[in-house]
């Protein structure tokens, strides 16, 4: 499996990361660079050790907290550390419409 | 219409706010309305270094929702991270669940008309919801409010198993109904409590096969999710019709125009890369635990009112209207209960009672006629030692004073008279009065027993027990 | 009063001081502070100090101080100077992963941590230098420079912790905190000559750990030696109820063992000490591999048996790690979106703001690391690398099980494959990250793992590792106080 410059423009679509365009074909020969190193798994068999974790039940559960337990203290205000609030809301930039394929949520 | 050769097929996906004090993964307050960002933390806001610890009441609620849809439980559920980048997202990901849901294989019964159908529930998976962003408080600004991130919803995926929009509003209603026995979230649409997006498909009748779906979100009532399926069927069968495919798309249902719109998310532009929570370990029910979650599941609507049925001998018509809200059908029962007499109690309680709790405005448990109050009524009037009217007079008093049927039908003299003396005194005075009606009757005329029963209940004031003035005239008629 | 060799004196000697009067925890800070500009923790010299604020700590050890005279007693660590690794939320210092993405920020509440050993005394008087959020193996990848080895100033620290290790090894604390994820703590520790520890995963709390890879992340203290160490591992260890992964396995003292075994002449009589072949390639730098033997020769003398052991899945550490890591990574580092907090780039539409913050505010390593992960999760990928990956790192834990399931008590290798290189030797992203191949195993494995010096090479230090089984601390601290004391100055020479 080879990393291709539409791979990487869309990964760093997903990740919300700017490339800049000259950065493209350097990403791509460091990322194969890397995964090629990685291709070594695929000739490991791990059917026993997936098949046990299939049916091993973990011992312990993850722990519960109780309904009425306050929230954790904070020593700041968040106006300390926002880069932008307006009574009380935090501000971004509108989203470039509601139904934006790159802003709407799920 | 060309609808008649295509069949609509609908699948829901319904997200619930469980009722819980705090947050699903912090200690924040999950109150509404409150000042925004208010009720944030560390954890909430997705500060650097902050971690999630599960709430304890969000699982005892969700277990026992996924156990009133009759679901399979699993001893392992696992959390994932759904990752996609939204402001009002904070951690950008939602903890959710996805390949070990909380629970699956569950099912709802829905009645239409009069026939039985079970819609399948695929699954019922435990997340968090999101905050809010408002697009129109400011210009070219999005205020961003996360009170609400972090609340733990229930997300119930059904089967595409609905076949009109009818069965797809008799589906939210019946869930809601549910959900609302069970106690578990305040199921208000209009809150946002309870959100549904809709999955249809349309297919020629006799086809197997699923036609391809479009998913329609942005309803704000059950029966706005009725019309934008019959809208979004109604395009689609057109398409099909004009032999082009349906394509696979989301569409925004907008109320105030009737229509869906298209919306303009890339289909396959999302990908959450979902995988396991590492921040947190697996969920394990224990059988015990499960056990006094199970106990703790009430009576659910189907069954009372199967119960109601053959406990009460009521029509179907009284048992939907007193099984609507379990207040009211818990007020029925212990009126019912207590006063011996299920048809009067059905009676008063869906006349005189809803009646007065409507005008009153407030909840029935505020409502002053406890059921004990108004069983007490219901055998006064039954022991012929009140009138119907009068009964009604009482209600009303009791109503306004809380005071006690009995105590009011003393002081305000609404008892009925059957003690004889007092009885024979009033036919003497009437008898005396209307010699002539007298000498007619006693003579053998025998219609004229109902007017000078009459003349007597007029006379006692409306307070003369009419059955037993009726036997003293016969009785005197037959010595006479 | 000033405190004099204060710049080798160990954590416990110095509280021990402060404890009977004859020096204050003011004197303890100001002779640290004195000596971070002696020996140039700025960033016109080793640039191993990010944030510090003199007035603070000098409160801070007042106040410490007052407590003392009410109580007459301290904490344990009552009036020590603790140098903290930057991605470890502190009140009153700003927390930024030496990333300019958290330029400022300063965290709202304390990890848990820094509070336990606040409550012991300890007095935080720095921030130091790291690989940007963890991110690398020699803290080059900081948004603030790359620190130096104060060994020799030409050469890396090690990292990502390398800040931290550098102000012990520099003499300017006696104690300081590093993080781990794949040997963050115990390569530098090595790098420097000093010790370094990663718990068992769980045995230390990660609330107000800025999140790398959550199921890898541990906290470790850095000390110049193994009491020092195991004291400051007790005290951060433990349940605690902000982190869901944390164990509620009980703490015991760390330290009784090996102290009550100090006047044996054989105090590992009874422990067998695995040698995993796997860690000794013919690559190995010859010296390092000597100086191992000598370890080995020693910890035999000291009663130990010694076996040889196959750990045949280590090869496959790295790539499992660079699988898993950047995947984790990858979601943990999507709050930084500049909408809550740190910096945010100005753009009119939301979709810029998030792509300019967050390309201006990410350096290149923790770029590539997140397209790398954002990759092997994104779909068609995750079962072939994300999934295969998990897998493979089932095995490499169940080589550690299946050793100390055979009566295996601790293993010895080396901590790293060679000793500190210099600034901008490596280039390659994949040659940096085979420093951590003889660590990463004990991250994916869990279990807990240290660093202690065990002699030079051509001057620079090299690290023996001790690793024990899953909350066996304290047959790993038994072993390595032992090799340190038998090996006396040795260790530095
Ligand atoms: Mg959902
Ligand atoms: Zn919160």
């Amino acid at each position: 499996m080879a990393v291709t410059q539409d791979d990487v423009r869309h990964v760093a679509d997903l990740a919300r990361i700017g490339v800049d365009p000259a950065r493209l074909e350097p990403l791509v020969a460091e990322l194969n660079g890397i995964l090629a190193h990685m291709d070594e798994l695929s000739k490991v068999d791990t059917i026993a050790i997936e098949s046990a974790a299939l049916v091993s039940i973990p011992l312990d559960s993850t722990p519960l907290r109780s309904d009425s337990s306050g929230p954790l203290k904070m020593m700041t205000q968040k106006e300390s550390f926002a880069a932008s609030m307006k009574d009380g809301f935090f501000i971004v930039p509108r989203l470039a419409t509601h139904e934006d394929a790159t802003d709407s949520p799920p | 219409m060309t609808a008649d050769k295509y069949e609509m097929v609908v699948g829901l996906e319904v997200h619930v706010q469980l009722k819980t004090r705090s947050k699903a993964f912090c200690g924040c307050s999950t109150s509404f309305g409150d000042a925004p960002n208010l009720n944030t933390c560390p954890i909430c806001l997705a500060l650097p270094g902050a971690l999630p610890v599960l709430n304890e009441r969000a699982v005892e609620l969700a277990t026992r929702a996924a156990l009133a849809l009759g679901s399979k439980l699993h001893t392992v559920s696992v959390f994932a991270r759904k990752n996609y980048f939204y402001p009002d997202l904070p951690k950008g990901y939602q903890i959710s669940q996805f390949d070990q849901p909380l629970a699956t294989e569950g099912h709802v019964t829905i009645n239409v008309g009069d026939v039985e159908k079970k819609i399948g529930v695929t699954r019922v998976h435990m997340e968090e919801d999101a905050g809010k962003s408002l697009h129109d408080r400011y210009p070219g600004e999005t205020a961003i409010d996360l009170n609400r991130a972090g609340v733990p919803l229930i997300e119930i995926v059904s089967e595409p198993d609905m076949r009109s929009s009818k069965e797809a509003g008799a589906y939210l209603r019946t869930l809601r109904q549910i959900l609302q026995y069970l106690g578990v979230s305040d199921v208000s649409m209009e809150e946002g409590s309870l959100r549904v997006d809709a999955n249809i498909s349309a297919r020629p009748f006799g086809q197997t096969e699923l036609g391809t779906k479009t998913e329609v979100k942005n309803m704000n009532s059950f029966s706005g999710v009725e019309r934008a399926l019959d809208f979004e069927f109604a395009r689609q069968c057109a398409v099909l019709d004009s032999g082009e495919n349906v394509k696979q798309q989301t569409l925004l249902w907008d109320a105030s125009k009737g229509e869906a719109r298209v919306s303009r998310t890339k289909e396959g532009s999302n990908d959450y890369r979902y995988f396991p929570e590492p921040d947190l370990l697996p969920l394990i029910l224990h059988p015990e635990w499960l056990t006094s979650i199970k106990g703790s599941v009430p009576e659910l609507p189907g069954d009372r009112k199967k119960r109601f049925a053959d406990e009460y001998t009521l029509g179907a018509e009284d048992i939907e209207k007193l099984t609507a809200a379990p207040p009211l059908s818990d007020y029925f029962e212990s009126v019912a209960r207590q006063s011996q007499n299920p048809k009067a109690a059905v009676n008063w309680v869906m006349g005189e009672v809803q009646a007065a709790v409507n005008a009153s405005g407030n909840p029935i448990d505020q409502f002053p006629v406890r059921p004990a109050d108004l069983a007490q009524l219901i055998n006064l009037v039954n022991d012929g030692l009140v009138s119907r009217s009068a009964g009604r007079q009482i209600f009303g008093i009791m109503v306004e004073t809380g005071k006690p049927a009995a105590q009011i039908a003393h002081d305000s003299g609404l008892l009925q008279v059957g003690d004889d003396s007092a009885l024979d005194g009033w036919i003497d005075e009437v008898l005396t009065e209307h010699p002539d009606e007298g000498k007619r009757y006693f003579a053998g005329e025998k219609k004229l027993q109902g007017v000078l029963v009459g003349m007597v209940m007029k006379k006692s004031g409306g307070k003369a027990d009419p059955k037993r003035v009726n036997q003293l005239l016969e009785s005197r008629a037959g010595a006479g | 009063m000033t405190i004099p060799d204060f710049a080798r004196l160990s954590a416990t000697a110095l509280a021990a001081k402060i404890s009977n009067g004859s020096v204050s925890a003011v004197d303890a800070v100001d002779a640290s502070i004195a000596r971070a500009k002696a020996a140039g923790a700025g960033a016109d010299s080793l640039n191993i100090y990010l944030w510090t604020d003199d007035d603070l700590a000098r409160r801070d050890a007042q106040s410490i101080a007052d407590g003392m005279k009410r109580a007459g007693i301290g904490g344990r660590l009552s009036g020590i100077p603790l140098a903290v690794k930057d991605n470890i939320a502190t009140l009153g210092l700003p927390t930024t992963c030496a990333s300019k993405i958290l330029a400022g920020y300063v965290s709202p509440y304390e990890a848990t941590a820094i509070t336990r050993l606040r409550e012991e005394g300890a007095i935080v008087v720095a921030k130091t230098n790291m690989d940007e959020f963890a991110m690398g193996s020699s803290t080059e990848n900081s948004a603030y420079g790359p620190a130096r080895n104060p060994l020799d100033v030409r050469r890396v620290p090690g990292g990502s912790s390398g800040g931290s290790a550098a102000a012990v090894a520099a003499g300017i604390v006696p104690l300081a905190l590093g993080s781990e994820t794949g040997g963050s703590v115990r390569q530098p520790a090595a790098f420097c000559g000093v010790v370094g520890v990663k718990p068992t995963y769980g045995r230390v709390s990660r609330h107000g750990l800025v999140a790398f890879a959550s199921s890898l992340d541990q906290i470790g203290p850095i000390a110049r030696n193994v009491d020092d160490a195991a004291l400051a591992t007790e005290i951060i260890a433990g349940l605690d109820a902000n982190d869901s992964t944390s164990s509620s396995t009980k703490v015991g003292s760390y330290r009784d063992q090996y102290l009550s075994l100090a006047s044996s002449p054989m105090p590992l009589d009874g422990v067998t000490i695995g040698v995993p072949q796997e860690y000794f390639p013919d690559v190995l730098d010859p010296g390092i591999r000597s100086l191992c033997e000598r370890s080995i020769d020693t910890l035999k003398s000291l009663g130990a048996k010694i076996l040889d052991v196959e750990m045949p899945n280590t090869k496959l550490a790295i790539p499992v790690y660079y699988i898993v890591a950047p995947a984790e990574a990858s979601s943990n580092l999507a709050r930084f979106d500049g909408v809550r907090y740190g910096a945010r780039a100005m753009s009119s539409s939301l979709r810029e703001m998030y792509a300019d913050t967050r390309s201006n505010g990410f350096g290149p390593e923790v770029t590539r690391r997140i397209l790398l992960g954002t990759y092997v999760l994104s779909a068609g990928y995750y079962d072939a690398y994300y999934k295969k990956a998990q897998a493979v790192r089932g095995l490499i834990t169940r080589d550690f099980r299946d050793v100390f399931g055979r009566g295996i008590d601790a293993l010895f290798t080396p901590t790293t494959p060679t000793t500190a290189f210099p600034i901008g030797a490596i280039s390659d992203p994949y040659e940096m990250y085979l420093s951590d191949i003889f660590t990463a195993t004990s991250n994916l494995a869990g279990v807990p793992a240290m660093s202690l010096p065990i002699g030079r090479v051509g001057g620079l230090p090299v690290g023996g590792q001790i690793i024990a089984s899953h909350f066996c601390e304290s047959t790993m601290f038994r072993v390595a106080y032992a090799l340190e004391a038998a090996l006396g100055g040795e260790a530095h020479q």
